[in-house]
Order: C-alpha cells, then structure tokens, then sequence
C-alpha cells in the first residue's frame, strides 16, 4: 500500500502530520498530569504545566525572616538568605500583604522600632535593630520573584506514607490488589472447563448455551446490585472481599467463556482426536493438551479481567463497602476529588499511583491484550 | 484475619477447589457410576460421555445464571414493588416518567448513545487507515490505545486538570481555559472559534443529509425488502433527521452566538455542552479500542480489490470510501454496538466529573443515586430495568447473529 502514497510526498506529509496531531491530542492529557504530580502544590497553581519547565514570575507565599541575631557596636542584625540560597530572583517586594510589591530589590524599607530591612534581588536580605529581637515576632516578607522550575518526588512520598486519615493510597492499594488478584485467578478456570465443553463436546443444547452466554455478555451488571446484595446478605457473608470476589467472577464469566471457546475451537482436531484413540480422559485431554495450548487466550482474558477489576468503581462500592479502611483506589480518587478537588498536588500523585499499575501491565503485554481484542469482537 | 491472607487462601482455594472438583467428579463418573469395564461397558461409556459436558459446565453455569440470568428477572419484579414491598404494578415506572431528572438522564443518554460511539469509531477509523500506512504507526497506535488501561475515574481526575477554572485574575492552570483566554475577539479568534466550526457542522448536515438519503431511498427503489428491513430504514433516516435539526440549530447558534472573550470558563457547569466535555474522557478511552479492531479488519481487506481500484485511477480517498470501508462494514457495526454497550453503563465519569448536577445526568448514576441515596430500590430497579431495555436489541442481534454463525 506504500506505493500508492509514495507517489505524493505531500499527502504523505499530510499523514505523518495527521498523526502526530492525534498522538498528541491523546497523550496530553497524561502528560499535564504526570508532570503536575511531580511539581509543588505552589506551582501547580502559580502556572499551567506546560510552563513547568520555565522560571516563572510570581507571587510567592509570605516568608518569615528566621536566623541568629548578631550584635555589633550596639545594633541588633539579622541576615540571610530568603529562599535558603536555593535561587529565584525578585522583581519586588514588601512587607505587608496589601502592599506586597512595595519596594524594589536593594531598597531599604523602614519599620516600626526602627527596624530596617534591606532586600537584594537573589534573596539575601539583612535586618537591623536597635534593640534585641530575640523575642520579637520578626516581619513578613512577600515577594514577587521568578524562580527556577522544580520538581520533586514530595506528593508521592506524601500520599503514599505520610497521608491524612481516611487518604490512605497505600492502604488503597492493597485494598486494590487483594481486590483484583483473586477475581482474576478463578473465573479462569471456571471459564476454561466451560469452554472446552462448549468448544469439543458434543451434546444437545451446546448451541442454545453458546447464544445464552453470548446474551449474558451485554447484560449490564446494574441489573445484578439489587438481587445479589439481597442474595449475599441472605447467605450471610454482606459487604467484604468474598462478596466482590464471587461478584468478580460472575460478572467476568460470559467474556472468559466466549474468549476461550472462540480459542479453543481454532485448536487442531486431530491432537485432540489422536489423544482420544490413545484412551486419554477427557480431565487429561483438558489439562495436559487444552490449558497449555490456550495460554495465549487464558493471558488475554487475564488481562482484561485485571484491568477491569482494578479500574471499577461501581462493583467495589457496592459490594465491598464504602468504608475508609476498605476503599479500593477509584473508590479513594473519587473521595479526593469531592474533598480536596483543589489541590492537584495530592489529586495527581494519588492518580498516578492509582493508573501507574495498569499502564505497566498494558506495555507489557500489549500483544496479549490487542489478541484478546480481536477475539472477542471479530471472527 | 488480614484481607490480604484471605486472599491468598482464597486463590489457593478457589484454584485447588476447581481442580479437585472436576478431578474428582471425572473420576465419580468414570470408575463409579459408569464404569468402562463388565459386560455393559459400551454403554456406560456412551452414558458417562453424555453426562460429562455438564460436569465440566455446571460451575460456570450456575455462576452465571445465578449472577447475571436471575438478577434480570428479580430486578424486573423488584421494580414492580415499592419501598415497602408491595407490588404496585408500574407505578414506578409512572412515577419516574414524571421526574426531571429521569427524563433529563434519559435525553442525556442518548445524546451520549450518539456522540461517543459515533465519535469513537470515526477517530478509531481515522487513526487505523492513518497509521497503517507509516513507519512509526505501530508506536503510534500503542500511544492511542493506551487510554485503555486507565480507569475512568483516573480519565477523569486528568480531564478534570483540563477543564480546571479560576478567577479572571489568577493564573489558569487547565489548558482549555489558558486557550481560551488566549482569544481576545479579533479577526483571529473569530475566525478559528466561530467560522471553523461553523463549516464544520455545515459539512456535518449535509453529510447526515445525504447519508440520510441513502438510507431512505431503497425504499421506494426496492420492493424486495423484509419489513423489518424497511422499519430500520425508517428509523435510521429519523436518527439522520434528528441529528441535521440539532446541527442546524448548533450551526445557529455558533453564528450568532457572542462569546464571552476574556473570562475563564467554568465548562463543566454549563448545560448542555457540559455533556460533551463529560462525553471527551469515554471518547479518549474507547477511541484506541475501535484503532485496534478497525485496523485489523483493514489489514483484512484482500489487497486484489485496491490494486484493481488503482489501476482503474482511483484516488486514496476514493479507494478508502469506496472500496475498503463497504468491506469492513461489518466490523464498524460491532465495534460500534459494543462501544453503544459501554455508554449505556456509564456511571464513574459522571459520578466523579459532576455526580449528575448541572443537567449531566445519566441513567446508571440516577439509578445509583436512587439505590444508594434515596434507598428507594423499587425506582432503582425499574431505572435499571430502563438501561436493560435499551440493551436489549443489541442482545438479541447479538444472539441472533452467533446463532447463525453456529449453524
């Protein structure tokens, strides 16, 4: 098909552009918030991410003059560094916030008791006194600068081990794995036995079955919260890990048993008849020649099944409660977004924590997935 | 007993139970019930051959029916009690035909019913005939389909950064709004914010219309045609009919429309549109899943066909429009039915972008609203009971089309 562009370079410029313009338009979004989450709250604010690599002039929060008094020929000084030497360079400054531009850097501004303060424009300042400042509150100092971008690992180290109560991402994630692990593991095996019967056997009513689950597939799962919250509380094990395991299963079962059966009966009939003459069960045909040809389709569906699991909200707070010490990651983002909407410095590094582990399963196994994919929509 | 022990024991047997299961139920029927050996030993291996598919079905079986086949009739006959428990007919049903926010939720869906699966299939269409031709189109594809693999709630708390408002005079930290602020009601901003769009939804209508036209014109041409036939023709034209009328008034809109230059705006709270930023975070999603499938089916089309179309002067747009795309149309339908599915149960974008306020409503959030918030599971389950029906031509399609591919 190359040749058929090849012949117009300027359509083919047309194309690449094209491209770039909707990879782009789709990794963005990703971008602003990855690189959000490794940029202070005070920046996040101060500017768009895009600008995250630019110094930036602005506002900075007011600084509290700190340091060791000196005293010299009868005046009382303090100097130092306003930013701790970490660079930024002011454009202006003050000492009361409704004057916050007042002075330029290198003025000297008077304040009462006869204090004065003397701010340079890469942050060093000096503060005299005729008196002892040791037990004065000393001024604020509010500053317009321009300071170097910075990055730092801050937000992930805050929402994994040292968060607020009932923000727990650590504890959500946990909650999340131990969600997910075993509603993957089991439907699998359920589903392969299904499907080998459906796929090699031979009874009445194997083709109403196959239409059967074929429906179940786009049955939404909504239908299902009312009878079986009603179902788990009767049998007595209500809201917890077992109830959206077996919840788990259920609702992955149709995609597993249409998944494998598409799969399986692809697999060459003679292995499996010359199996049969050599007297092999049917338990035996199954485990020893069935799974491990199956493997790329059982992959497949494991991934779908643990993607969907991680990524599910509804299921998990239905069924598995809405507790703090119970939610699982999508349940803690939503809680974040209600609660501390404004603040994208905890919200982005919690999303990334949240997302960080299906994106690695995605590139990891893509080739699975994309199988699995066409498995399940095209034949 | 710590939940994470729990599940380790809960694998272990989930996994160690299935094996031992059908293990041992095979070995129940082969040496025990129906032995193959003694003087009926052909028989009982004919019997126990009979008998063993539904070894190897009844876990799945009774797991699914209990799960997914029961839920659907409990559901509809719970939705004919009300809060007490008595049955009281359809009155939920009438009582939520009255209620603003189920018709609200109801028209939203359907809007999401058109755009995002429309939307999602045309981006995938585009980005798998783009990519198939280039060097770095498989890179490219992976960067589409990643999406993905990011939760909705994930897909929101970063649509939710683009979207973000702040005062006028702080510094904007979503993108769309520091866009926005850049136009500033010149000849420029005029031109890409009211006349590009403005020719776009113009292409738009008459794209409907002539499509629209095509549906309905074998009408009258074809006699030959099944009722059923003609009924989808009628309805496809209405759809075709709607969407030029809505356009329209879009394309006036946009003309006369004095848009509000230099003020940041709070775009998840304005009717209407608001759905259709809601609708973005599920079109960024399912747009790499159609890629996926679409640009299989492409690679599907048998190369004859297109050399035949160059030779005979076709141009790339002609050979996509006319000769790959009536090829793979069977593919666009179910990659299209299957995105229709998503949307109908959509519920953690709204719940997390907006939760249903400022007119952005949908079905499966007023019904968890409904469940969760108003503990009224009769309205709950009769809102479900509306989701079901609106699935349930792509379920017996579906069915129908998997009945014939058995036979």
């Amino acid at each position: 098909m190359d040749n058929i562009v090849g012949k117009k370079p300027a359509l083919l410029w047309a194309v690449h552009l094209s491209v770039l313009a909707l990879v782009l338009l789709w990794v963005l979004p990703v971008v602003g918030l990855l690189v959000s989450s490794f940029r202070t709250g005070d920046q996040i604010v101060s500017s768009g991410w895009w600008q995250a690599l630019s110094a930036q002039e602005a506002q900075q929060p007011a600084i509290r003059i700190a340091g060791t008094e000196v005293a010299q020929d009868g005046v009382f000084a303090i100097s130092g560094n306003l930013y701790g030497g970490k660079g930024g360079a002011i454009s202006a400054w003050g000492t009361s916030s409704r004057e916050p531009e007042a002075h330029a850097p290198g003025d000297t501004a008077e304040l009462a008791d006869g204090l004065r303060l003397t701010v340079q424009e890469n942050g060093d300042f000096s503060l005299t006194s005729p008196a002892s400042l040791a037990d004065q509150r000393l001024p604020r100092v509010f500053t317009t600068a321009s300071t170097p971008p910075e990055f730092t690992l801050q937000n992930y180290r805050n929402v994994l081990f040292s968060p607020l109560a009932g923000q727990s991402i650590g504890q959500a994630f946990l909650n999340t794995l131990t969600v997910a692990i075993p509603a993957t593991v089991i439907p699998i095996l359920v589903a392969a036995f299904a499907a080998y019967a459906l796929a090699w056997m031979e009874f009445p009513g194997r083709a109403l079955l196959v239409a059967f689950i074929v429906g179940l597939l786009v049955v939404p799962l909504q239908l299902a919260l009312i009878p079986l919250l009603q179902f788990h509380n009767w049998i007595g094990i209500g809201k917890g890990y077992l109830s959206i395991w077996m919840a788990h299963t259920g609702f992955g079962l149709p995609l597993a048993i249409y998944l494998l059966r598409n799969y399986m009966v692809g697999l060459p009939k003679d292995i499996i008849e010359n199996a049969r003459v050599d007297g092999a069960t049917e338990f035996q045909i199954f485990i020893r020649i069935i799974l491990p040809l199956s493997f790329p389709a059982l992959a497949s569906f494991a991934i779908f099944q643990f993607l969907w699991t991680w990524n599910d909200l509804l299921v998990a707070m239905v069924f598995l409660g809405t507790d703090n010490d119970k939610l699982v990651l999508t349940g803690n983002l939503v809680n974040l977004m209600g609660s501390r909407g404004g603040d994208w410095e905890i919200l982005s590094a919690s999303a990334f924590v949240s997302i960080a582990v299906p994106l690695l399963v995605f590139f990891s196994m893509q080739r699975f997935l994309v199988r699995g994919l066409l498995a399940g929509s095209v034949k | 007993m710590h939940p994470a022990l729990q599940a380790i024991l809960v694998i272990l047997g989930g996994v160690g139970g299935c094996v031992g299961y059908f293990y041992a139920s095979n070995l129940i029927l082969d040496k025990v019930l129906f032995p193959a050996r003694g003087p009926q030993a052909g028989r009982n291996i004919n019997r126990a051959n009979l008998v063993r598919p539904w070894l190897f079905l009844a876990p799945a079986l009774a797991a699914l029916t209990l799960y997914l086949a029961y839920p659907v009739f409990a559901t509809f006959w719970r939705s004919l009690l009300n809060q007490a428990g008595q049955f009281v007919g359809l009155a939920n049903y009438a009582k939520m035909a009255h209620e603003p926010k189920f018709t609200e939720a109801l028209g939203n869906n359907l809007l999401w019913l058109i755009v995002v699966p429309a939307a999602a299939t045309g981006f995938g269409l585009l980005a798998a005939q783009l990519t198939d031709r280039i060097r770095w189109g498989n890179l490219a594809k992976s960067l589409i389909f990643m999406p993905m693999a990011i939760s909705f709630v994930g897909a929101s708390v970063i649509f939710k950064l683009i979207y973000d408002t702040r005062e006028a005079n702080l510094p904007q930290i979503g993108i769309l709004n520091a866009l926005w602020l850049k136009a500033e009601g010149g000849i420029g901003s005029v031109l890409i914010l009211q006349l590009l769009p403005f020719a776009l939804v113009v292409s738009l209508i008459a794209g409907f219309a002539y499509l629209g036209w095509l549906v309905l014109r074998p009408l009258w041409r074809r006699r030959d045609e099944t009722a059923w036939i003609r009924v989808g023709r009628v309805i496809g034209a209405a759809v075709a009919v709607f969407l030029v009328i809505e356009l329209a008034s879009w394309a006036y809109g946009i003309a006369t429309a004095d848009l509000p230059y230099g003020q940041p705006q709070a775009w998840l709270q304005i009717p209407y549109w608001n759905n259709f930023f809601l609708m973005a975070v599920l079109i960024w999603i399912q747009t790499g899943f159609a890629m996926v499938i679409l640009s299989a089916a492409l690679r599907g089309v048998p190369e004859d066909t297109i050399e035949a179309a160059v030779l005979d002067g076709a141009n790339p747009f002609q050979i996509f429009f006319r000769i790959k795309v009536p090829q793979i149309v069977g593919t666009i339908v179910v990659v299209w039915t299957t995105i229709t599915i998503t949307v109908l149960k959509v519920f953690d974008i709204v719940y997390a972008m907006t939760n249903g306020q400022w007119e952005t409503q949908v079905l499966a959030n007023y019904m968890y609203d409904k469940l969760f918030r108003a503990f009224d599971w009769g309205m709950g389950a009769a809102a479900a009971m509306v989701i079901m029906a609106l699935v349930t031509p792509i379920l017996v399609w579906n069915v129908w089309n998997a009945r014939r591919e058995m036979r």
